[in-house]
């Protein structure tokens, strides 16, 4: 059974048709790019599929689950996860309180046991801890566990929003424009980052990106979204070598 | 390392409390302090535990409130109503308090919960304006309500006195605008540095665990928390309504300070909500001990000034409007920082030199 | 009739919050923030008015203008004093700082006037109407603040799309950095909007203490906070919007205080404002604003 099954999704913003008729499979562990010029609709297609947005039509499930029109955060606990285009972190908080954020629908105690310093508020924390700070080492985000999330350098901001998605322990993991604004050897070091992740956390991930070099070097499977339509989906070698992909994105 | 900051950051909020408490006891037992300094010992606490609680509604969950007098207000009056109807059920004034405290706490929290679920909605300015509104209704419905009891149990009324109705064992409670009066005086200064020092506990306790991050991932960023599964409106209320709650006791503890007991605009109004707010602002948004420090200097500040009579709230204001100005305007920021640059650049070479 | 009669007095009263109300959404519009103080600048207007006219005995009109004139100039200069360092600050040090400004201008006027209510003298020299035969009697101060209402909200319409400042004024409502990148002088625009919005502040002064010839430093500040009211009911930032909120607030304050309770009469107004932002988020002709993600 597939991951993640998108079947003829839509949705329009006052008569203009933002995503139209997408469709979409993605296998269990699949590192999955979409693709597409600036305005074609990529970062609604995230919306919907993350409840941001619910679709005027079609049906999304999720390793089975049918998820159409459900709301955020039920969303997140069935199994997705996300980041942003632009950087959504929880400033004003350390960078080990974001990722704990992210645990918290996985580790819980009362509020009144929190208030109350009870023992399982000891025992949780201290397990939120440890995951935490795993989680933070994968990301090579340790030393920093203490700094204000603010204070974190831009490349390091994404990761770390990474690591929080990954708490929440997602199923399928969506990330929206992971390379924006790093230099060639943080793109480089972030897709071995997300091979890793992959890998190690048995992830499937679908990934929205422009760096042409991260796509055609991680994403096994891509589509190619025009207008709010699907142009073109396979495998990233033929789609990238696809006439009609280069002319969406030169122009004609 | 950073668990062991935060304990200790605590402990220092707890033992500024705990060393006012002892410096006052001390001068009280010497006879050197004013009766004028003596008279504001609890309403200081008060103000404490005000300005303590809406920063957790202001500076922890990040909205706007301006009706934060009104809880208090709601808390008043149901402590000291439950006060006068138990007088003569339970003679111990202290226990009597203490139930008193809960019931307000409690009533003033279902408050909270009640308009907190409408209104959370609402964002910055229009949560502000609403905020007010509300307080401002419970004000004038407190004003216009009458409850007495007799034999046959409560009458309600919002007309007057004689509408309720009552027999010859009846007693009116609640008069209209005039209020509750005859409450027995059993707030006590170390009774009020117990409960800052209860509301601090909580506070401080909620913000550093599972609860308090949601708050404050919601404050940070509302989409972001979503994404990661946290309920918006679960913990919006939850800080909102533990905020409410406090602030009820806050109010009982004020209606148990005086003999009577009306909800005037001076008490509850929305001015008192602003200056609470000020309060939090001055002391730092979402910085605890900030806003209680904050909330005793600004209501000695007056106090102090007595002496200039006439012109202390003019002075008051002008410092208000200059250290908002110092404290946030861009230009003074930007001074402030390069004269701290200057002061490090020139430490350096004294230090390399010796 | 006395339906009637309460309906006009009620206009009338709206009348009085929606001059008010035009500055707070005016000053909103283009600076982005709750001018608490506006509500005080009404009261200095009155006790302006009060100087001239009744100390020193001069003509009301003189009064008037006297006032326009102290409160405009106020207005300018306690926004080039007080709210233009904090362009850029929060809206939270801003809204505390005009707190600020407002206990500072209540306790200039305590300083002076002292707290007795002072009686105000009527500026208004119009006599009463009287229809239907005498059941119906409007008084003259009623007819003048109804008036005044309709001239100002013309007046400013026309201002607003006629003039090049007006468009200016505008243009900064809509988005400021695109109006600085267009050559509009910001700072300038919203000195003249908090000249305007002070100028009919002063106007209120005078329509408000005719009706309730009664003057304290803190006459402005209930009636500041209603037409703050007012202008978010309306849809904060609208002029029509400001227009519509005030004189729907005169009306309904002035009818539940005849017919339901006058001690809760407040409290259906604050009410019903709730009711009013919980069906339209944004008051009644305010725009509908998206974040996006």
């Amino acid at each position: 059974m597939a991951m993640l099954e998108v079947n003829n999704i839509g949705i329009s913003f006052g008569g203009l048709k933002a995503v139209d008729g997408f469709s979409l499979t993605i296998e269990k562990g699949q590192l999955y790019g979409l693709i597409g010029p600036n305005g074609a609709g990529k970062t609604t297609v995230f919306n919907l599929l993350t409840g941001v947005y619910q679709p005027d039509m079609g049906r999304i499930q999720l390793d089975g689950v049918d998820i159409t029109g459900k709301k955020t955060i039920e969303i997140n606990q069935a199994g997705i996860a996300r980041t942003f285009q632009n950087i959504r972190l929880f400033k004003e908080l350390s960078v080990l309180d974001n990722v704990k954020v992210g645990l918290h629908n996985h580790h819980k105690y009362s509020t009144l046991a929190g208030i109350l310093r009870l023992p399982s508020y000891r025992r949780v924390e201290k397990e939120m801890d440890e995951r935490a700070m795993e989680l933070l080492k994968v990301f090579d985000l340790d030393k920093e566990a203490d700094y204000k999330a603010s204070n974190l350098p831009y490349g390091k901001q994404r990761k770390l929003e990474i690591a929080r998605a990954l708490a929440t322990d997602p199923k399928l993991l969506l990330l929206d424009e992971p390379a924006a604004g790093m230099n060639p050897n943080e793109t480089a070091e972030l897709m071995k980052t997300i091979r890793f992740v992959r890998d190690n956390f048995d992830m499937t991930i679908l990934l929205i990106e422009h760096d042409m070099k991260l796509v055609s070097g991680i994403c096994e499977k891509l589509t190619v979204l025009n207008f709010g339509q699907v142009l073109t989906q396979g495998e990233t070698s033929e789609v990238l070598n696809d006439k009609r992909v280069i002319t969406a994105y030169l122009g004609e | 390392m950073k668990k062991n900051k935060l304990l200790i950051q605590n402990s220092i909020t707890y033992a500024i409390v705990i060393a006012c408490w002892i410096v006052a006891q001390i001068l009280i037992s010497t006879g050197n302090m004013k009766s004028l300094m003596k008279g504001l010992l609890v309403p200081l606490c008060i103000y404490a535990i005000l300005a303590i609680s809406l920063n957790l509604t202001v500076g922890i969950l990040g909205e706007l409130s301006l009706g934060h007098a009104g809880f208090m207000c709601v808390g008043a009056f149901s402590g000291a109503f439950f006060t006068k109807c138990m007088e003569n059920v339970i003679p111990d004034v202290t226990v009597r308090f203490l139930i008193a405290l809960l019931i307000g706490a409690a009533v003033a929290g279902v408050c909270g919960i009640l308009i907190g679920i409408p209104v959370l909605r609402l964002k910055g300015d229009y949560l502000a304006i609403v905020t007010l509104a509300f307080g401002e209704i419970i004000k004038n419905l407190i004003n216009a309500m009458y409850v007495g009891k007799d034999a046959s149990g409560f009458h309600f009324s919002i007309k007057d006195s004689l509408s309720l109705g009552l027999d010859d064992t009846g007693v009116v409670i609640i008069k209209g605008a005039q209020g509750i009066t005859g409450t027995p005086k059993a707030a006590t200064f170390t009774i009020a540095i117990i409960l800052v020092l209860l509301t601090l506990f909580i506070t401080l306790n909620l913000i550093n665990s599972r609860t308090g991050r949601a708050i404050m991932s919601i404050r940070d960023n509302r989409i972001a928390a979503e994404s990661v599964g946290i309920n918006i409106t679960k913990y919006k209320l939850m800080a909102f309504s533990i905020s409410a709650a406090l602030a009820g006791v806050a109010g009982v503890l004020y209606a148990h300070n005086l003999s009577s007991l009306a909800a005037t605009p001076k008490n509850f109004g929305y001015n008192m909500s602003i200056m609470i707010l000020v309060f939090v602002v001055l002391g730092g948004l979402g910085n605890i001990r900030g806003s209680m420090i904050a909330a005793v200097v600004l209501t000695m500040l007056p106090e102090l000034l007595r002496g200039l009579n006439d012109y202390r709230m003019l002075i008051y204001a002008v410092v208000l409007i200059v250290m908002m100005l110092f404290n946030s305007s861009p230009k003074a920021i930007e001074m402030r920082s390069v004269f701290m640059d200057r002061l490090k650049s020139k430490k350096k070479p004294a230090k390399e030199a010796a | 009739m006395s339906f009637l009669s309460y309906l006009i007095n009620g206009i009338s009263l709206g009348s009085i919050y929606a001059i008010i109300a035009l500055g707070y959404t005016m000053v909103y519009g283009i600076a982005r923030m709750l001018n608490f103080a506006h509500g005080d600048i009404i009261m200095v207007g009155g006790f302006v008015i009060f100087t001239i006219v009744s100390t020193l005995s001069l003509p009301p009109m003189l009064g008037i203008l006297a006032a326009v004139a102290a409160c405009t100039l106020l207005g300018v200069v306690i926004e080039r004093v007080a709210y233009k360092p904090l362009r850029g600050a929060s809206s939270l040090a801003v809204l505390i700082t005009a707190i600020g400004v407002s206990y500072l201008l209540q306790n200039v006027a305590l300083l002076i006037f002292g707290s007795n209510a002072r009686q105000f003298t009527s500026v208004v020299n119009v006599p009463n109407l009287k229809l239907a035969g005498g059941a119906l009697s409007i008084s003259g101060v009623t007819m003048v603040t109804i008036a005044s209402c309709i001239v100002i909200m013309v007046g400013l319409t026309t201002f607003i799309n006629k003039t090049k400042i007006g468009q200016a004024m505008l243009a900064v409502s809509e988005d400021t950095g695109a109006a600085t990148l267009m050559g509009i002088d910001v700072n300038k625009t919203i000195s003249v909007t908090f000249a305007i919005g002070s100028a009919l502040a002063a106007i209120a002064g005078a329509l408000l203490c005719s009706t309730y010839p009664s003057l304290t430093p803190y006459t402005g500040s209930m009636p500041g906070i209603k037409a703050f009211v007012a202008a978010v009911f309306g849809g904060i930032g609208s002029i029509p919007g400001a227009m519509i909120g005030g004189i729907l607030l005169g009306i309904i304050e002035n009818l539940s205080k005849a017919y339901i309770s006058s001690q809760l009469s407040d409290a259906i107004v604050f009410a019903v404002l709730i009711v009013v932002l919980l069906v339209r988020p944004t008051g009644i002709l305010g725009k509908k604003i998206t974040e996006k993600v």
